[in-house]
């Protein structure tokens, strides 16, 4: 479980991206954090792990705080909680395999790493999770050589090679096809449950939050401002969480039995349901 | 009103220099100064005129190029060259690598970056021939000092383009590998060298050719290698000689040139 309290976050710049933040996430719960740019999700996420230094609160995952450690102490815990990237983040000249491997460098020694001799145990889980997103064909392809669905499911081995306890997952879709952004979430969604993982997403989409998440946290400059099932979002919790906007496009109810009739639906809500309101979107009345 | 009847709005590329006044005194002066500096340089054509002839009987002195009477002294100091070239090169490498991580202003902290940047400044504030000259007091004739001055000047080129490319790298990547709990020498290995490796083999190839041609001009000043042949040569007056060694000179800094060239399209 996951238990953030009070958490700020003052930039150097002064900016204040986060106003006390309290946010509990029980085991196997996968969580969508929207809101608007710069409404903070990035730096919740990334004070969790602490790739961003939080400025006060406590975070504590399964009864260990997280922002006294030190750096010996906080690399431990960080191999706790896997990270999923927005731009997938592979490091590009890299195999798909070392790439999945990185995976380990918290648990294994600088030379082991250095020589890429890694456990055998590692390899074989490695090879099983490729297989189980349907890469192992791929392990000895250069990352820079996937595609971006293939990238982002890379992306997934490496945090899920962790054994991890919370996945912490910024802006899985954000470049990816709306069909792929679908499969990603879902793969996300099935493997939080395989190994009873929680999860925070950031995401733009709220559809793939409603389509996808259990518990849907809404932040606004550095604020919670819904917390609660993805059914709760009305046209006036929308305009709570991102300002004044036609909603009714985005939180009509979803089908979600097939990815056709999903897309299908998208595209007659761009095309046509929207043209009605174009005056409205750019802002004339 | 109708949209018609409005005058179209003209559109400008905005100026470089915004300040209209100080746009114009710069370009004024630049031109000024440099019809200046043209009208004070003094070239006497007498003195090139009648120069010409003793440039072209020198040049004649060059030839035939003759490989063989030193052929014993030239092996040598081809030799010497070469054996000065590697391991000033793999010297130089090894010490700029820790100095350029950092002297990279994104991942080394304040005081780590000042001092490196310092070294890479000391490095390469001095042209090799005056560190040559001051490593020869210091160490005495030979490719020892020159061996210490490519190395230290390799290590002014090397850390300060590494530097630059460790900073121009995609934070991201490096940002994924810290954040599964990996080391700091992990992460460096996993995160940063994978991203500036292909671009500093082909400098350190790069480096590697520039040491080659410096060994041949340091040996002139006493730092031994090829250059003080070619030096023993023009003291002694044995023109076909040195041209000879500067034939067998510009053809090593051509297999060179070709073959760093094809092996950093490899890398790529």
């Amino acid at each position: 479980m996951l238990r953030v309290k009070g958490l700020t976050k003052r930039y150097r710049t002064g900016d204040l991206a986060l106003k006390g933040i309290d946010l509990d996430v029980p085991d196997g719960q996968v969580m969508a954090l929207i809101g608007p740019s710069g409404a903070g999700k990035s730096t919740v996420i990334r004070c969790i792990n602490r790739l961003v230094e939080p400025t006060s609160g406590t975070i504590t995952l399964n009864d260990a705080e997280i922002t006294t450690l030190g750096s010996r102490e906080l690399r431990r815990a960080r191999r706790r909680m896997g990270m999923i990237f927005q731009e997938y983040a592979l490091v590009e000249r890299l195999t798909v395999m070392e790439n999945v491997l990185c995976g380990r460098l918290g648990y294994v020694g600088f030379w082991r790493s250095f020589t890429r001799r890694f456990p055998q145990t590692d390899i074989d889980n490695a090879f099983r999770l490729l297989a189980r997103v349907g890469l192992d064909e791929m392990a000895d392809k250069r990352a820079d050589e996937l595609s971006g669905g293939q990238r982002q499911r890379v992306g997934i081995c490496r945090a899920l090679i962790q054994k991890p306890e919370l996945l912490l997952v910024d802006e899985p879709t954000a470049s990816l096809d709306p069909k792929t952004s679908r499969q990603i979430m879902r793969l996300i969604k099935e493997l939080c449950e395989e190994h009873n993982l929680s999860a925070i997403i950031n995401i733009h989409d709220v559809m793939l939050a409603q389509m996808f998440a259990e518990r849907v946290v809404g932040l606004q400059l550095g604020e919670i401002v819904y917390d609660g099932p993805p059914t709760g979002l009305t046209a006036e919790v929308l305009t709570k969480i991102y300002g004044e906007e036609d909603w009714s496009a985005s939180i009509r109810k979803i089908d979600e039995d097939t990815d056709e009739a999903v897309e299908r639906s998208d595209n007659v809500l761009t095309l046509e349901t929207r043209q009605p309101h174009r005056d409205r979107m750019a802002g004339l009345t | 009103m109708s949209v018609g009847s409005i005058v179209p709005r003209r559109w400008k590329k905005p100026p470089l220099i915004k300040r209209a006044r100080l746009r114009w005194a710069l370009g004024i002066g630049a031109v000024v100064y440099l019809a200046l500096a043209l009208g004070t340089t003094e070239v006497n054509w007498t003195r090139v005129w009648e120069g010409l002839p003793r440039g072209a009987r020198f040049f004649a002195a060059f030839f035939p190029p003759d490989f063989t009477s030193r052929r014993g002294d030239m092996a040598d100091g081809i030799l010497e060259s070469l054996w000065m070239t590697v391991v000033s090169t793999v010297i130089g490498i090894a010490i700029s690598v820790p100095v350029g991580i950092g002297a990279a202003k994104n991942i080394a902290p304040g005081p780590v970056y000042y001092f490196c940047r310092g070294i890479l400044a000391v490095s390469r504030s001095f042209q090799e021939i005056i560190l040559a000259i001051f490593f020869v007091k210091l160490f005495g004739f030979g490719p020892f000092a020159g061996v210490v001055t490519l190395s230290f000047a390799t290590i002014g080129f090397y850390g300060k383009l590494l530097a630059e490319d460790i900073e121009d790298m995609d934070f991201s990547q490096a940002e994924a590998v810290r954040a599964t709990g990996a080391g700091w020498l992990q992460w460096i290995n996993y995160g940063i060298q994978p991203q500036v490796m292909p671009r500093m083999i082909g400098l350190g190839l790069y480096r590697f050719d520039i040491n080659f041609r410096e060994s041949a001009v340091i040996g002139i000043v006493g730092a031994g290698g090829i250059g003080a042949t070619l030096d023993t040569a023009f003291e002694r007056y044995e023109f076909p000689s040195a041209a000879a060694i500067l034939l067998i000179i510009i053809g090593i800094v051509m297999l060179l040139e070709y073959s760093s060239g094809y092996i950093r399209r490899w890398v790529q």
